[in-house]
């Protein structure tokens, strides 16, 4: 499925988009953004089937990692669906546009923000679909942190028991969260075999391929058998190479400099 | 309350195919007439309150009506902020049901006493906020609200048995039920224990006091212009409630009388304490935090006496 209008859906547009918007309203949760660029671009250009954002038997789309939601607005951006002008509101006064969510803004399924929450409405929403007849499935984005919440393993105890085959997590494993690397706050290896042991399917992935990214999704049976799980390896601010693994980039903002560097190199690697 | 709950669920679920009902693994011999009737729209979620708000959150969303049921502590306070995120936030038809509002499980202990829930719950502009009396002012409640749009919570007792003398069932959202009419003293209570204020009015009848008593059922949106009605008639109220003072209907009445400007005083009946402890039935309970009959009686004396004097 293409872009109705606008720029190509591709990863490099979406870091272009987060990259500007971010410097324009000077705020940080860029490496966030970035490391998500290729997973949105393979689910809003490939994988969601969304005919309009308001149909309801639309695919439901979660972003459980709320604060990379200008990665979101980009996608919808360049979907066609969110105007330059509306975009350019991110983080203005009086916009739907925030760092994290909103579910009034259309395009946005839900509102998240709170990590540990997005997985069950998940959940429920491919619960709903189940007990509707309906053939739409639920995709959430969750970041590898949030599996320190408990409330995420009792939506995956949930789904593997009731075996939502049209459920499909996503895991932004880019090994850091906001105080520290993950590894270092509290493990969370092996992550697949966590997975794996409380019954889900578990695919790993290479999470900056679009391509391996969207075929992985689409060779998932999403009809019977037990929920589905990619494991997304990725880099936390992946194509700038100073946010690279940095833990300050997930609330820093970005100087005139910087910003300057920062799209130079999103734009020699594109 | 939780079987005339059940029942009257069974009834609308026959009509609405919208209607699931989930659990956090509470209700044993209360819900499985629901469960039975309908095992496709039942789900036993386990002990995961926080899933079961969030799985409605997403249920609700695709058109569905989810009622979530569990132990009133337990459904309020540990699954809150999905709540406050989910529903309340996203305005979805998701029903709380929380059973045993104060003291009910008496002998279980604190954990299972909900003391603040309906405070918390009040808290949020976005959420309808229910707590009956007796078992068929629960039924009328629910008919009444069910479809509305956005979140409820309903506060039900445990008791399907006692009935509120002068309630009749009655409810009206928005409304307060006056089951008694007085002039020396108004008493405004809410949920089971207004059997307990019924009866103190009773008592100080008999001693020659006639006593106003209101229920406050339909905690948000609260009854305010009958309140203010109510309050402008009499210099003293005692506000009645197995719960903390603070947050629920002794608030909501102080609230009125402080917005409207009214020169009645207020007593708050409720618990005044952090639980020490000592557990026992609901009816020792009420005796310690004074919200027994006899209790209320004493207070109303005391109170009424101490008026006189101020005077």
């Amino acid at each position: 499925m293409e872009a109705v209008q606008g720029p190509p859906l591709s990863p490099h547009q979406i870091r272009r988009i987060v990259l500007h918007q971010s410097k324009r309203a000077h705020v940080g949760h860029i490496g966030s953004a970035l490391s998500i660029a290729e997973i949105m671009a393979a689910l809003y250009a490939h994988v969601l089937r969304i005919p309009d954002p308001d149909d309801p038997d639309r695919d439901r789309f979660v972003l459980s990692k709320g604060h990379a939601a200008l990665a979101v607005y980009a996608a919808l951006h360049l979907k066609g669906w969110l105007t330059k002008e509306e975009l350019n509101t991110f983080c203005a006064d009086g916009t739907l546009l925030g760092v994290h969510p909103e579910h009034a803004l259309k395009g946005v399924d839900f509102s998240t923000g709170s990590l540990g929450h997005g997985l069950s409405i998940g959940a429920g929403a491919a619960l709903a679909a189940r007990l509707r007849h309906s053939q739409r499935r639920a995709f959430v984005l969750v970041s590898d942190a949030e599996c320190n919440t408990g409330s995420l393993w009792e939506a995956v105890m949930f789904a593997a028991h009731h075996r939502l085959a049209n459920l499909v997590a996503i895991i932004d494993l880019n090994g850091q969260q906001a105080f520290g690397y993950t590894n270092q706050v509290l493990s969370l290896t092996p992550m697949g075999e966590r997975w794996r042991a409380f019954g889900w399917d578990v695919h790993e992935v290479d999470g900056h391929d679009v391509e391996a990214i969207t075929q992985a999704i689409t060779g998932l049976d999403t009809s019977s058998g037990p929920p589905h799980v990619l494991i997304a390896q990725t880099v936390f601010g992946r194509g700038v190479s100073y946010m690279e693994r940095q833990i300050k980039w997930h609330y820093w903002p970005m100087s005139d400099a910087e910003y300057q560097q920062a799209l130079e190199e999103i734009d020699a690697t594109s | 309350m939780r079987g005339a709950f059940t029942r009257t669920l069974l009834e609308l679920a026959e009509q609405d195919p919208r209607i699931l009902l989930l659990t956090g693994d509470l209700g044993y011999t209360v819900l499985e007439p629901f469960a039975e009737r309908f095992p496709d729209r039942f789900f036993n979620v386990g002990v995961a309150e926080q899933n079961m708000v969030g799985l409605a959150t997403g249920l609700a969303e695709a058109g569905l009506i989810p009622f979530c049921y569990s132990i009133a502590t337990f459904i309020s306070l540990r699954p809150y902020e999905f709540i406050r995120n989910g529903p309340i936030l996203q305005r979805l038809p998701v029903r709380i049901v929380g059973v045993g509002g104060g003291f009910e499980y008496g002998t279980a202990g604190a954990t299972h006493h909900a003391l603040e829930d309906v405070g918390v719950m009040r808290l949020q502009p976005g959420l309808t906020v229910i707590a009956p009396a007796d078992y068929e002012q629960a039924r009328t409640a629910v008919l009444a609200t069910w479809a509305r749009p956005g979140p409820i919570y309903y506060r039900l007792g445990k008791d399907d048995k006692t009935t509120v003398p002068g309630l009749g069932g009655r409810f009206e959202l928005g409304r307060a039920q006056l089951i008694r009419d007085g002039t020396d003293l108004m008493i405004i209570t809410m949920g089971s224990v207004a059997s307990e204020a019924a009866s103190a009015a009773a008592a100080l009848a008999d001693q020659g006091i006639s006593c106003t008593v209101g229920v406050v059922a339909s905690v948000n949106p609260a009854p305010v212009d009958d309140l203010a009605a109510l309050l402008a008639r009499f210099p003293l109220v005692l506000t009645v409630e197995a719960h903390y003072v603070t947050g629920a209907v002794g608030s909501l009445v102080s609230e009125v009388v402080a917005e409207r400007g009214l020169g009645c005083r207020v007593v708050r009946c409720g618990v005044r304490v952090t639980p020490d402890g000592l557990s026992g039935s609901q009816g020792y309970l009420h005796q310690m935090h004074g919200l027994s009959s006899n209790a209320i009686v004493r207070t109303a004396l005391h109170q009424l006496q101490a008026h006189r004097e101020m005077k």
